[in-house]
């Protein structure tokens, strides 16, 4: 049979889900579904630049915050006071801002042979910096004044939040094109610092200029492309459905009220359980359409053409092929997916919190899905994004078990005990770091590894 | 007299706090820069390398205290060190013979290493935030001031003050005389040169006779001496909290590069230039034009050139400039 083990590996992956939903509660296991769904978009996208092109790229956390500033910059409705207060200086800094990007690509272009060329883009960057200061000073201070509490920044454009995953995604691109006009020259090593580092840049951005995005102040109350728990638990539909589905457990109550009151429980809980299945659904198809797609893509002439520059950068180069245009392109194609799975999780979430973007859940972790899974194969990706996501949460409780068995001899109010207790939490990273090191050195492609067509 | 108090100020918020900080920067990156030089790839482990040694020296310091043994004026965590070196050159070559070693002698490519390095620094974030918790932890003891602020302008009759810390003192000295000794140690010693010499052509140097496996374990523990050291220091001068080591290795990366990768003495200026750069361009110099401009022509506004939320960003920002402008680093890099 075909791809046997791709079929055992996500059917175990399945049932260790469906094994959660059983024992602890069908909620827990729906949201590890879903945050796996959405992991498995993300190492997609490190996937495609990694294991097509070869192309390190650690600069995931800044695609990812990039794709949740889109979610507020579509969804929010606009804050038409601070529009009409410092809209204006804010359009015209944004104009300026186009302007020395783009005087700053014509002279790329035109002075080719200039040879003071660097210094003079140079020049222009430092100048620009005090100059944007002084025209967006002041409408920033008016905008972050207004009701500095609730709102204090520009809002978005009040859509529905389902378009702010294709604008993360375009976002993301169009940065990613920035990024790699600088970095994609560079060699391996440096690129995966630099693309570190940058990374790092866009993050502080995104946190301090409040203006935007509100910064460390968050956003909360995001949209949803899936219904509300109280609107659920006040329409019919649900009720009816909900009483229909428990209809045996129900009819053993005879007393009226309280079958109500179980009804009204069972509505409750089911209500956030019918959400999460609703985002479950949203986010299946998601990754099910870009593995389609990715699947064609490695399996086109243009994939072949990819795994050849990968594999010998000078033997395509001799045959022909572009192979900065085509680094270039891939890497902006990877970083909108990743940009896009950003605004996929700021939606799950519903808020937006730019100080929760740090390097090692957000783009280490990331790697560690693809590296785990397997480089080159999607399902690799996708399976190594389920296991890491099962592993970081339901590492608690293995780690509980672990050091019961290993302090078993020790008393309950040993301090060494309760440290270690107290300490849990930490013991995932032990574990991916663990994980990570036994992968790579007995299984270097990973769990799935890649299957080279000959055809 | 205006001169003088302008000049002051700047010492007070600039020159000291950026030689504190360029210090263990560059004792950081002289670190990066030998496993670089010598084991070829970017170790990703590094910071929390450093966190690991301070969180043996703050272990150590601890018990030193409850034993009641300081050193008066100056803070424990001194005598603390040597035992934290121990422990960091032990995990280092532990690592080493675990895991670096088998890819070293597959002459697996550098993304592997690095890869395995995130491995290594996922392992040692955990060691570090199970021993010791993840909480900012002050260990500092002995005189906080050499000289206060307030003192300062008793002493001079200035207008501003100028308040040096012990530990900015105490970096200062540690990191002269461990970089001299390192300098040294590269330039003038047999073993040094022939670790350039392993550095500079792995092959001539195997000819000539030259023990990989000598020069390997001398670059370990000299790498794990200096981040010790670094990390010991930064927690003193600030405060040790494992999440900050982590960021620190950002900042250490961006003036590896910025002084050449695999260049010890381009790391040192390296870091020297990020840390001054990071606080030259965040201060507001709207008191310091105050003294020096006439008063007709005294600023109103902050006259900061970037805001000190973007402090990490700059250093950040100087690497992308370096890298498109001179990606061998200021300072040619690939030769220790």
């Amino acid at each position: 049979m075909k791809d046997i083990d791709i079929k055992i590996s996500f059917a175990v992956m399945g049932m260790m889900i469906i094994l959660v939903g059983v024992f602890q509660s069908w909620g827990v296991a729906l949201s590890i579904l879903n945050l796996c769904l959405i992991s498995a978009v993300m190492s997609m996208g490190v996937n495609i630049q990694w294991g097509f092109a070869g192309l390190i790229n650690f600069g995931v956390m800044g695609f990812l915050a990039i794709g949740g500033l889109a979610t507020v910059l579509i969804s929010v409705p606009p804050v038409i006071e601070a529009w009409s207060a410092g809209g204006l200086g804010i359009l015209f800094s944004g104009v300026f801002i186009i302007l020395t990007v783009l005087i700053v690509f014509v002279i790329n272009k035109k002075f080719y042979n200039f040879k003071y060329k660097n210094y003079l883009v140079f020049i222009i960057i430092i100048l620009s910096i005090p100059l944007l200061k002084i025209f967006s000073g002041p409408s920033i201070s008016k905008i972050e004044s207004i009701n500095a509490a609730t709102s204090g920044f520009l809002g978005g454009m009040n859509l529905p939040i389902i378009f702010s995953w294709f604008f993360g995604g375009a976002l993301s691109a169009g940065v990613a094109y920035i990024i790699g006009k600088i970095c994609l020259g560079l060699r391996s090593d440096y690129l995966a610092i630099s693309t570190l580092l940058i990374s790092g840049i866009i993050v502080s951005i995104v946190k301090h200029e409040e203006w935007l995005s509100r910064g460390v102040k968050n956003v909360i109350g995001l949209k949803r492309p899936a219904p509300y728990e109280v609107d659920l638990q006040n329409s019919d539909w649900f009720n009816n459905l909900i009483e229909f589905l428990n209809t045996s457990k129900l009819s053993k109550i005879l007393n009226n009220i309280e079958r109500q009151d179980l009804l009204s429980q069972l509505v409750i809980s089911s209500s956030g359980v019918f959400v999460k299945l609703c985002f479950a659904l949203i986010f299946l198809f998601v990754v099910c359409f870009l593995l389609y797609f990715s699947e064609k893509a490695l399996r086109s002439p243009w994939g072949r053409m990819m795994r050849a520059i990968r594999d010998n950068e000078d033997a395509a180069k001799a045959m022909g092929k572009n192979v900065v245009k085509q680094h270039l392109f891939i890497f902006m194609l990877g970083s909108a997916i990743i940009g896009f799975a950003g605004a996929m999780l700021v939606t799950y979430d519903g808020l937006f919190t730019p100080s929760s973007y740090q390097p090692l859940r957000y783009t280490f972790l990331i790697w560690v899905m693809v590296l785990l899974g397997g480089t080159g194969n999607n399902y690799g990706a996708i399976l190594g994004a389920f296991v890491v996501w099962f592993i970081w949460i339901q590492s608690a409780p293995f780690a509980l078990f672990i050091i019961n068995l290993f302090t078993s001899q020790l008393a309950d109010t040993n301090a060494i005990k309760l440290h270690l207790i107290n300490s849990i939490p930490y013991f995932r990273y032990f574990m991916m770091g663990l994980g990570l090191l036994l992968v790579m050195r007995y299984r270097p492609k990973g769990l799935l590894p890649e299957k080279i067509l000959k055809n | 007299m205006d001169f003088l108090n302008a000049f002051i100020l700047i010492s007070n918020f600039i020159i000291v706090p950026a030689i504190t900080y360029g210090s263990q920067l560059a004792l950081g990156a002289i670190g990066v820069t030998l496993i670089y030089g010598v084991l070829r790839f970017a170790n990703f482990a590094y910071g929390d390398l450093m966190a690991f040694g301070t969180m043996i020296v703050i272990l150590f310091t601890w018990y030193l205290q409850s034993k009641g043994i300081t050193l008066g004026f100056l803070p424990t965590a001194i005598l603390a060190i040597p035992i934290g070196i121990i422990f960091t050159v032990a995990i280092s070559l532990f690592f080493d013979k675990t895991v670096f070693e088998y890819y070293r002698e597959k002459k697996s490519n550098p993304v592997t290493f690095i890869v395995v390095s995130l491995g290594i620094m996922f392992v040692l974030n955990a060691v570090v935030r199970i021993i010791i918790g993840p909480n900012d932890i002050n260990f500092m003891d002995g005189h906080k001031f050499v000289i206060k602020a307030s003192e300062f302008k008793k002493l001079t009759g200035l207008d501003e003050g100028l308040a040096i810390k012990s530990t900015q003192v105490i970096t200062l000295i540690t990191t002269i005389i461990s970089c001299s000794l390192l300098f040294y140690f590269l330039n003038k010693t047999k073993t040094g040169k022939s670790m350039r010499a392993y550095s500079n052509n792995e092959d001539l140097a195997l000819l000539s006779g030259i023990n990989p496996k000598k020069i390997i374990i001398i670059t370990w523990v000299i790498v794990s001496i200096l981040a010790t050291i670094a990390g010991t220091l930064y927690g003193l001068d600030k405060s040790f909290k494992p999440f900050t080591y982590f960021n620190n290795l950002l900042p250490i990366f961006a003036a590896t590069i910025v002084g050449g990768i695999g260049n010890p003495l381009g790391a040192f200026y390296g870091g020297f230039l990020i840390a001054f750069s990071e606080i030259a361009l965040t201060y507001a110099y709207k008191k310091f034009l105050g003294y020096l401009l006439p008063e007709s022509l005294e600023p109103n506004t902050l006259i900061q050139f970037i805001s000190t939320d973007y402090k990490f960003a700059i250093s950040f920002a100087i690497l992308v400039i370096v890298l498109i402008f001179r990606p061998n680093g200021i300072f040619k890099g690939k030769v220790i």
